[in-house]
């Protein structure tokens, strides 16, 4: 078990053509049982033609009913990147992973509304995760995105982050100290995106086959504080929590399109805060996040 | 992206916003002029710079003679501007907006911004027009109305009447006050704006609704297709550093503390700056060189951090993934050289050929310290410098 994804998901890249989409679907294929899990790239332009021994479809609802895949990683650039996540959710896809970085919000804001009232009429759920996110990776299985596989090694702890650097180096001290993750989640860093903590959160404490969860956030937005409350009534898991950005002055972006302080709230004192009060064993010292969850286990 | 408020009242007029009539001015002589033939009693001097509290740091002034205009204006043009948002050093006023006066009976607030938590656009309204909204949401939250825009449908007339009325909006003037509303989201959602913000509207003694300052932001990533923003672009607002990183793809924000950071990932660069605060220091500035770094990008970065004369150290972390160390560590050899690098560097590198980007710094005969953990070298890297 895992969350979301493992070694038996079947993956449609959209943007598998594109010099990133290539990159890193090579990468994937790679990991674990990757060979078997990409099974389906779309380029309306190259549809019956093939890269790296994967057919390219037309359209994703074609590849979706070609190969069963249920699950799609969009690579897509900015300006398109919005309309390749409604073309997934349109083919009823469970999971679209979408990495891009730099979509305009307001295209943002557009899917996820237009999700939202598919939902309400009746429609499919289809997740999202991201944009603007490494992807997700459950070690020894399968990895869909863009983090490096190597640092990953099976275990039973969850990790989950809107950074992807800083995922790593979660992930990178669980591995060094013999930990293992049982799945790794990066969010996204912009301020309109799909998944966020608590949902990822709920999903860990459903899986059976993970002890503890690493939960990282950085300034900017409520994600983590909604997330902190859910755990403190529902989460059966004990979690080390982290926070970036405690340095970070008020009204500048850092980088992350999310990651700025408007108002008292977007703190990483004040997420800080929140998620002690919730139960979390909270450092600021990113250096023991891995220490911290080994001895709470 | 911030632009100017004359620049945004054009915006607004666009959308069907009445502003008062104003003209942009670049010198007193210009100021005069332009009172002149606006006519009337009463003008109004505005300092146009990007950062807000502009009245109470003296960049707002009501003349009522051309004298007075002529003496604000001088006043105000070429002053270092101090307000709570520009820091104690102040931003230089180089223009200025001569505005004809406005027969003030009501301030009201409104704005358009981006709600995280419901993923609509939500238009914001009080009856405490002219104050500090921050201050208003604090102390008197009950007196902010909000609606959430599902950006499919748009701003119905049921939810801008229903804002208009809920702020006082006396009955014979809602009707303009929701073509403003209408209009002011309109424009936001067109302008793909971040923020739009107009504090205060006000009510005129005939009944007339008016926007007496516009504030923007923009949604960088949109600018690619807003042709019309972009030339609204002023660089004397922005910081002369960090639009010499950006032009060479480097995310950059300076600040006060005394290490320079160079990091991969804006998260890892916010962590390794709190990191650096936890060991006893301040961190000097923001940096994240992003994913692709090469030896030119590295050489860039070191560049820009090493312009800050506060800068007595540079603590490098590193997390590689898909960039590798040794890439990273050969661009970080031939940095310090080239700069000639005189103050202590520490590297932290983790990840993809640690190893070979270790042995490099190693054996590059620079005074390289390195380190394992996050901690450590804002352990080392604090000691050096003290």
């Amino acid at each position: 078990m895992s969350i979301l994804i493992n070694k038996d998901t079947k993956i449609i890249t959209q943007g598998i053509t594109g010099k990133t989409g290539q990159f890193h679907t090579e990468k994937c294929q790679e990991y674990a049982n990757g060979k078997n899990c990409f099974v389906a790239g779309v380029n309306p332009k190259k549809a019956g033609e093939s890269i790296f021994g994967i057919p390219i479809y037309g359209s994703v609802k074609e590849a979706a009913a070609q190969t069963g895949a249920t699950v799609s990683v969009i690579y897509v650039p900015p300006p398109g990147a919005a309309a390749a996540i409604w073309e997934a959710v349109e083919a009823d896809l469970d999971l679209v992973v979408c990495i891009t970085e730099g979509i305009p919000v307001r295209d943002m804001l557009v899917v996820r509304n237009k999700m939202l009232r598919k939902e309400a009429a009746g429609g499919k759920k289809t997740l999202l995760l991201g944009p603007n996110c490494p992807g997700l990776i459950t070690p020894d299985e399968v990895k869909i995105g863009i983090m490096p596989g190597h640092i990953h090694r099976k275990g039973r702890i969850g990790v989950v982050s809107r950074s992807g650097t800083l995922t790593y180096e979660a992930v990178g001290q669980l591995t060094e100290i013999g930990l293992g993750q049982s799945s790794a989640v990066g969010t996204g860093g912009d301020p309109i995106n799909g998944l966020k903590h608590i949902d990822i959160m709920r999903l860990f404490n459903d899986d059976p086959e993970t002890d503890a969860v690493i939960m990282i956030g950085e300034i900017g937005g409520p994600d983590e504080a909604d997330a902190a409350q859910w755990c403190k009534a529902n989460m059966k898991k004990p979690i080390v929590g982290f926070i970036a950005g405690v340095t970070a002055p008020a009204g500048k972006r850092m980088g992350h399109a999310g990651a700025l302080i408007s108002g008292g709230a977007d703190t990483a004192d004040a997420k800080l805060a929140i998620m002690e009060e919730c139960g979390f064993k909270v450092t600021r010292d990113p250096s023991e996040m891995g220490k911290l969850i080994k001895a709470m286990i | 992206m911030k632009i100017h408020e004359y620049q945004g009242k054009e915006l607004l007029k666009k959308f069907g916003v009445v502003v008062p009539r104003g003209v942009f001015c670049p010198t007193v002589e210009d100021a005069v002029k332009a009172a002149e033939s606006l006519g009337g009693k009463v003008w109004v001097v505005k300092a146009q710079i990007h950062a807000g509290g502009r009245g109470k740091g003296g960049g707002v002034k009501v003349a009522k003679s051309l004298d007075e205009v002529r003496q604000y204006a001088s006043q105000i043009l070429g002053m270092q501007l101090v307000t709570h948002q520009t820091g104690p050093a102040g931003q230089k006023v180089r223009r200025l907006l001569i505005e004809e006066g406005a027969d003030i009976r009501k301030e009201y607030y409104v704005a358009a911004l981006t709600d995280r938590t419901t993923q609509k656009v939500a238009m914001m309204a009080s009856s405490e027009g002219g104050m500090d909204i921050e201050k208003v949401a604090h102390d008197t939250p009950e007196k902010i109305l909000k609606v959430f825009i599902d950006p499919v449908d748009g701003l119905s007339d049921a939810q801008a009447t229903e804002l208009a009325v809920g702020i006082g909006v006396p009955a014979e003037s809602v009707a303009q006050a929701v073509a403003t509303l209408q209009g002011l989201y309109r424009c936001y959602m067109e302008t793909d704006a971040s923020l739009a913000e107009i504090n205060p509207l006000i009510l005129e003694g005939n009944g007339n609704i008016k926007a007496i300052d516009a504030k923007f932001n923009f949604d960088s990533n949109s600018l690619y297709r807003q042709p019309e923003i972009m030339a609204f672009r002023d660089l004397d607002e922005e910081d002369a550093d960090e639009l010499e990183a950006s032009k060479h793809d480097l995310s950059y924000i300076s600040l006060d503390g005394n290490i320079g950071c160079l990091v991969n990932g804006a998260g890892l660069a916010m962590a390794t700056m709190d990191t650096i605060k936890l060991f006893g220091a301040e961190p000097a500035n923001f940096l994240d060189v992003g994913g692709g770094a090469t030896t030119e990008k590295v050489t860039e970065a070191f560049k820009i951090m090493l312009k800050n004369p506060k800068v007595k150290g540079i603590l490098v972390n590193i997390f590689g993934g898909i960039m590798r160390c040794d890439t990273i560590a050969t661009g970080v050899v031939a940095a310090a050289r080239e700069t000639h690098l005189a103050v202590p560097l520490v590297v932290r590198m983790k990840g993809t050929n640690e190893d070979i980007g270790k042995k490099i710094l190693g054996e590059s005969g620079l005074p390289i310290i390195t380190a394992d953990s996050m901690a450590d070298a804002a352990t080392k890297i604090v000691a050096a410098v003290s």
